[in-house]
């Protein structure tokens, strides 16, 4: 039982807090995980992808090869399309619909979707308008999370429990906006 | 003990402090900054210990090595280029020797993620003559720490852990060890630091003579392995650090591995490659960063007899950062099944500037006061403000290493450029942009410089800086800047005219001029906000 991930997004998209999540949760179920990240100067508003490698086995490459990931989740579309080329033949494909646009020449948003749609398997969501429903945009990372998590190896009692931890400090008024922004996108994924 | 899920910087730092760690000091800089971050969190909480940021690597390293000299554990962590600063200490450490473990972390950074350069810190360990370990994943990076200090003590001199921006900004599971209880203190001086010719002669041979005991213990070391496969005396694989992870992946699918050494400390086990080499015809090299084991195996003439691959001859990319990918096309394994993807005008993200972020105020006005000359030069730093060079400000023509802005402005100035123009921020500024400005404040050299004041180290997370606000503008006048030609401005779009003008008459004045712009970073004024809620 293994499971490739690519997660992406933009800086400041909050691609690490599902790392997060997703991290302690396998550390809880006994998996083995690695999980590369990026940080310094890329993460200036630029492209950001973590490989995300869980396992019953042990892990050994950081990085995903070229071609072998299960899943791609991505909190922006443009940022998913980047990495298809990870994406095994059979892989699903998680995503926003929703551009962050920061840069001038960012693609027509049907060429985008359109290139989404060449993936057999996929989950698209509105995140943002998910997100704003929970209560804040900067919740879409834990949409896509929701969304993501009926596809994972992992049991949502377990992310549940690491979204709390991750919100814990910060009081629980955000620990339930967050969660709320998981069952958002939970309930958008199963409806398919 | 728990197991706890760590980054590979983090790996390193908690093994450091189960270890008995008295004091680590280090510069931020990517991918090594997290290293001091979790030290810092660390010290107060269990067997209390000074954790700091330093001024630069260099003070990063002699504090460190005062703390060994007393007899204690002392870690210091930087980037790879970040050695280069501490290269003076660091060769005369291993000649003076350590006292307590004193054990310095190098995080390389191939495919220059966020670096001007890939250099590979081996060479440096090899230079200086020290071991060097070179973890694997993160549990290496743990245990490697803890070894580390140990062998530190047993040969006496600096021990080398090189990581690699994929270990150092990964993150897995880590299985700790009970903690060890820091050292006692140590007075005592003898001629063995005191590096006088009459004692560095004595010393230096010490050090050369030791050189076969570094190899015998690279040879036994638990932390390489080497597996024969009896029935493939064709291809052998000798694989480093994380590479040897990307040469595993390649085989858990079945197809048969050949015989293969994990190498993971340096001086090169010499051994093991022999065992290796003599077992086939054939033997593919893969490292990170550069051909530094297959240099040393197969120096100018080869091994007779053998094939001696790796990136020297084309079997691997000699630059850039390696991947499971690339290391199968290397080691002639079928390619891996591919996704046909369509045709798609897919636009670059690169990094930049926050909105908001004062160096793009300043840029801004940067820009139009330049205007009124035909010709300038901009001669740019290290941080946050180094991505003035991209779109849409274009506003800096160099970025070489820390603090060379200021000299570079010099220098340039007396080639005879006008406006010769420094652009540095407080950090990089009080690092190494201080000492070029006494030189340019003594000469009163015809340059510009503009310190760019966010009270923050921004780009590697916020770090705090020794030299920002009132204290910069003293410093600036104590070294004899012109009191009327050091200008503050406050870098905002409401002042844009007036900084433009402000700027203007600094650098049509014909002599030393430094404006500081000073405004905080908007990324801590919203952490600050934050913790303050």
């Amino acid at each position: 039982m293994k499971q490739d991930i690519i997660l992406a997004g933009v800086g400041g998209q909050g691609i690490l807090s599902i790392a997060f999540v997703i991290d302690n949760a396998a550390l809880k179920q006994g998996l083995d995980f690695k999980q590369a990240e990026v940080h310094g100067m890329a993460q200036r508003g630029g492209a950001v992808q973590s490989h995300l490698r869980i396992s019953d086995q042990p892990v050994f490459s950081d990085l995903i090869p070229k071609g072998a990931a299960d899943m791609i989740l991505s909190v922006e579309p443009m940022e998913c399309v980047r990495y298809l080329d990870y994406l095994s033949p059979e892989g699903i494909v998680i995503t926003s619909r929703s551009p962050f646009v920061n840069i001038l020449d960012y693609p027509d948003i049907d060429k985008v979707l359109g290139a989404i749609e060449t993936v057999a398997n996929r989950v698209i969501v509105d995140s943002d308008k998910l997100a704003k429903e929970a209560g804040s945009p900067k919740t879409q990372n834990m949409v896509m999370l929701g969304a993501a998590s009926p596809h994972l190896i992992l049991e949502e009692a377990n992310l549940r429990e690491f979204i709390r931890v991750l919100f814990a400090l910060r009081g629980e008024k955000m620990v339930e906006m967050n969660l709320k922004a998981f069952d958002l996108g939970r309930t958008a994924a199963n409806k398919g | 003990m728990k197991q706890e899920v760590l980054l590979g910087d983090e790996a390193v730092a908690l093994g450091a402090v189960h270890a008995g760690l008295s004091g680590g000091y280090s510069y931020p800089g990517t991918p090594a900054s997290e290293i001091m971050e979790y030290l810092i969190k660390a010290s107060t909480r269990e067997n209390k210990f000074v954790a700091s940021w330093s001024v630069n690597e260099k003070v990063a390293y002699e504090e460190a090595l005062g703390v060994s000299y007393a007899g204690k554990r002392a870690l210091v962590s930087m980037k790879h280029v970040g050695l280069n600063v501490a290269a003076d200490p660091f060769m005369n450490s291993a000649i003076t020797g350590a006292n307590g473990g004193l054990v310095v972390v190098v995080a390389d950074d191939p495919g220059m993620h966020s670096s001007q350069n890939e250099q590979d810190s081996r060479y440096f360990a090899e230079f200086a003559k020290v071991f060097c370990f070179e973890p694997s994943n993160h549990q290496e990076a743990y245990d490697m720490t803890r070894e580390s200090f140990e062998l530190s003590e047993k040969l006496g001199i600096p021990v080398m852990i090189r990581m690699v921006t994929r270990l150092s900004h990964s993150r897995s599971r880590v299985q700790p060890r009970p903690p060890k209880q820091q050292n006692p203190l140590k007075y005592g001086v003898d001629t063995d630091w005191i590096l006088l010719p009459v004692h560095a002669r004595r010393r230096f041979k010490l050090l050369v003579d030791k050189q076969r005991d570094l190899i015998s213990i690279s040879n036994r070391s638990e932390f390489n392995s080497l597996q024969i496969n009896p029935k493939n005396t064709i291809l052998g694989i000798i694989a480093s650090g994380i590479a040897a992870n990307y040469v595993i992946e390649n085989y858990t699918d079945g197809h048969e591995q050949p015989s293969f050494l994990k190498m993971t400390t340096y001086p090169i086990p010499e051994d093991l490659v022999k065992k290796l080499v003599v077992h086939v015809d054939t033997v593919l090299i893969v490292e990170e960063g550069y051909p530094f084991i297959e240099k040393n195996i197969s120096g100018v003439f080869g091994v007779a007899g053998k094939n001696i691959h790796g990136k020297l001859t084309g079997h691997l990319p000699s630059t850039g950062e390696l991947s499971p990918g690339i290391v199968r096309q290397g080691l002639g394994l079928d390619a891996l099944p591919k996704r046909e993807i369509a045709d798609f005008p897919m636009a670059a993200r690169p990094p930049q500037l926050c909105q908001g972020c004062s160096h793009a105020d300043t840029y801004r006005a940067l820009n139009e006061a330049l205007e009124s000359y035909s010709e300038s030069n901009v001669f740019s730093d290290i941080g946050c403000y180094t991505l003035g060079a991209l779109p849409p400000y274009n506003a800096i023509q160099s970025c070489v290493c820390m603090g060379a802005s200021v000299s570079m402005a010099k220098g340039g100035a007396e080639a005879g450029v006008y406006p010769s123009v420094a652009v540095i921020g407080d950090s990089t500024f009080a690092h190494s942009g201080l000492t070029p400005l006494l030189a340019a404040a003594a000469a009163n050299t015809n340059m510009t410089v503009f310190i760019l004041d966010n009270s923050t180290v921004a780009m590697t997370g916020g770090q705090p800086t020794f030299l920002s606000g009132e204290k910069l503008a003293k410093v600036i006048e104590g070294i004899g800047v012109a009191k009327e030609h050091t200008r503050t401005i406050l870098p905002l779009p409401k002042n844009h005219d007036k900084n433009v003008l402000i700027m203007k008459q600094e650098l049509d004045y014909q002599g030393l001029s430094v404006v500081i712009a000073a405004r905080e970073c908007v990324q801590q004024a919203r952490k600050i906000k934050r913790s303050k809620t």
